[in-house]
C-alpha cells in the first residue's frame, strides 16, 4: 500500500533520513519507535508529503506521490493524519471541524457529512460536544475528535504522529483505546509513539529507527524479547 | 454670550439649508471611507498572503515587489500621494474625484492593512496549516477557511485602529477638489464669516462616525471570539 524507495530527507546539511526502503501492506499496524532525533516523525510526515523528501520515491496505492504530476491533495484525502498537538481548528465547532473537509471536497453534502459526524461522535461518546469549541474540551477529547475528523474522510491509512505525547497521563488511555479499536477493525495504521504497551498489544510489526535508518524491525514479541541490534538493546534497556 | 454662541451655530446650520451641505459632505466622506476600507482589505489580504506564501518558494521576487509597494506608501505622506495620483494618473478632465479619492485612500490603507494581516497570519500555529493540508485541502483553501479567520480575529483591534485612522484621514480629500465633510464645513464657514462653528459641527460628525465604527467592531470582535475559552 505504501512503498518508500531510498527515501532521504535533509534539513540544510543535516541528514534526517538516510535512505529508507520500506513497504507497508494493507491492514498492517506498523509502530515506529526510536530515540528522539532519530527521524521517525520526519519519516511519518514524508509519507503524506507534509515534509517533501530530498531524494527517493514514495508510492501510495500504485501512485508515485513524489512525482510532481500527482495531485497530492487528492492523495491526502486517503491518508488520515493525527498530530501530537491535535491541531483542531479553534474557530470552528467540533461538528464543523469534522465536516469541513468532506464538504469542501464535495465528497458529501453538508447533511450527509453531519450525520456521519454524529455517527462518529456517538462512537467516541462525545455527541453532546458537537457544538462545543475545541478550547472547551480536555486534551483526550480533543485528540479523539482529531482522530474522528481524519476518519470522516474515509481514509485507507491512518498516520499517527506521537498522538499521546501531549496528553495528561490519565487521558492517554482513552486515546489509545480508540486507536486499538481502529486497529481491530482492520484500519491500516502507521504510528510513531513512545507507548511500548500499545506497540506490544496492537502492532503487527515494529520498526526501530536510529540516525535516519530503520536499524531493526520485527514482530512485537521478537522485537521486545530478542532484540539483536546493539542500539535497540541499549534503547530497550533504558525504557523498559 | 450663550445667545451669541447659539446664533452662530444656528447660522452655521439652518439658513439656506446649510445642514444639507454637511449631509452631502458626510455622504462623500462615508463613500470614500467605505470603498477605501474595502479596497484596503482586499489589497491587504492579497499582499499579506503573497508575502507569506512567496517567502519560501521560487517566487521570492514577489515579496520584493510587495515590499516596494509597502515602503513607498508608508514612507510618503498621504496628501502627497493623493496629489500625485490625482495629477499624474487621472489627468483627464472628466475625472471622478470621488473615485480617485476612494482608490487612493484604499491603496494607502492596503499597505498598512497588509502588514497587520501578515502579523496575524504569522501568529497562527504552523500546525493549523499542516492539519488543513493533511485533510487534503489545498493551500488557498486552508488559508481562506482556517488561517485567515483566526488571523483576523487576532488582529481585529489593530485593524479597527487602521479603519478609524482612515476615516479621519479622508479629511484631506479636499485637496483634490472633493467636497467631503471637512471641505463642506469650510465652505459654510466662508459663507458665514465664522469658521469655528462649522468645524466643530464637522468634528462632532467624525466623532459620531468613529464611535459608531468602534461599536460595530466590538460587536464583531465578540462574534468572532466564540471559539475562545469561556
Amino acid at each position: 500500500m505504501i512503498v518508500t524507495k531510498n527515501l532521504k530527507k535533509a534539513f540544510g546539511s543535516h541528514m534526517v533520513l538516510n535512505g529508507i526502503d520500506e513497504t507497508i501492506n494493507k491492514g498492517e499496524k506498523v509502530v515506529v519507535i526510536g530515540p528522539s532525533g532519530s527521524g521517525k516523525s520526519t519519516f511519518l510526515r514524508c509519507l503524506n508529503l507534509l515534509e517533501v523528501p530530498t531524494d527517493g520515491e514514495i508510492w501510495f496505492e500504485g501512485v508515485n506521490i513524489t512525482d510532481k504530476k500527482s495531485d497530492i491533495n487528492k492523495i491526502r484525502c486517503k491518508m488520515g493524519m493525527v498530530f501530537q498537538q491535535f491541531n483542531l481548528f479553534p474557530h470552528l465547532s467540533v461538528l464543523e471541524n469534522i465536516t469541513l473537509a468532506p464538504v469542501q471536497h464535495g465528497m458529501m453534502t453538508k447533511e450527509q457529512a453531519e450525520s456521519k459526524a454524529y455517527e462518529l461522535l456517538q462512537r467516541i461518546g462525545l455527541t453532546e460536544k458537537a457544538n462545543a469549541y475545541p478550547n472547551q474540551l480536555s486534551g483526550g477529547q480533543k485528540q479523539r475528535i482529531a482522530i474522528v475528523r481524519a476518519l470522516a474522510m474515509n481514509p485507507d491509512v491512518m498516520l499517527f504522529d506521537e498522538p499521546t505525547s501531549a496528553l495528561d497521563p490519565e487521558m492517554v488511555g482513552e486515546v489509545l483505546d480508540l486507536m486499538a479499536q481502529l486497529a481491530d477493525e482492520g484500519m491500516t495504521m502507521v504510528v510513531v509513539t513512545h507507548e511500548m504497551r500499545f506497540a506490544k498489544k496492537v502492532a503487527t510489526r515494529i520498526l526501530f529507527m536510529d540516525e535516519g535508518m530503520i536499524v531493526e524491525q520485527n514482530t512485537p514479541d521478537k522485537f521486545f524479547d530478542h532484540p539483536t541490534h546493539p542500539r535497540l538493546q541499549e534503547f530497550l534497556s533504558k525504557i523498559l | 454670550m450663550l445667545e451669541r454662541l447659539r446664533e452662530s451655530f444656528y447660522n452655521a446650520l439652518i439658513p439656506d439649508q446649510r445642514y444639507l451641505a454637511y449631509l452631502d459632505g458626510l455622504k462623500v466622506t462615508l463613500l470614500i471611507s467605505f470603498f477605501a476600507i474595502l479596497l484596503g482589505i482586499f489589497i491587504g489580504i492579497l499582499v499579506a498572503v503573497v508575502k507569506v506564501t512567496a517567502m519560501n518558494s521560487k517566487m521570492r521576487w514577489l515579496v520584493a515587489v510587495c515590499n516596494v509597494y509597502i515602503n513607498i506608501i508608508r514612507g510618503t505622506p498621504l496628501m502627497v500621494q493623493l496629489l500625485i495620483i490625482y495629477n499624474l494618473i487621472f489627468t483627464s478632465r472628466s475625472t471622478n474625484e470621488l473615485l480617485v479619492g476612494a482608490v487612493c485612500f484604499g491603496i494607502n490603507s492596503g499597505a498598512y492593512v497588509a502588514e497587520i494581516i501578515r502579523a496575524g497570519i504569522e501568529s497562527i500555529d504552523r500546525g493549523q496549516m499542516e492539519a488543513g493540508r493533511s485533510l487534503g485541502l489545498n493551500y488557498l483553501q486552508t488559508m481562506r477557511l482556517i488561517i485567515l479567520p483566526q488571523a483576523i480575529r487576532n488582529i481585529l483591534p489593530a485593524l479597527g485602529n487602521e479603519f478609524i485612522v482612515l476615516i479621519k484621514e479622508t479629511s484631506v480629500a479636499g485637496v483634490i477638489a472633493v467636497t467631503d465633510l471637512t471641505k463642506a464645513a469650510q465652505y459654510v464657514g466662508s459663507r458665514t464669516w465664522d469658521i469655528l462653528p462649522p468645524l466643530v459641527i464637522a468634528a462632532a460628525c467624525y466623532l459620531v462616525l468613529v464611535m459608531g465604527l468602534s461599536k460595530v467592531l466590538s460587536i464583531f470582535e465578540r462574534r468572532l471570539s466564540k471559539g475562545d475559552r469561556h
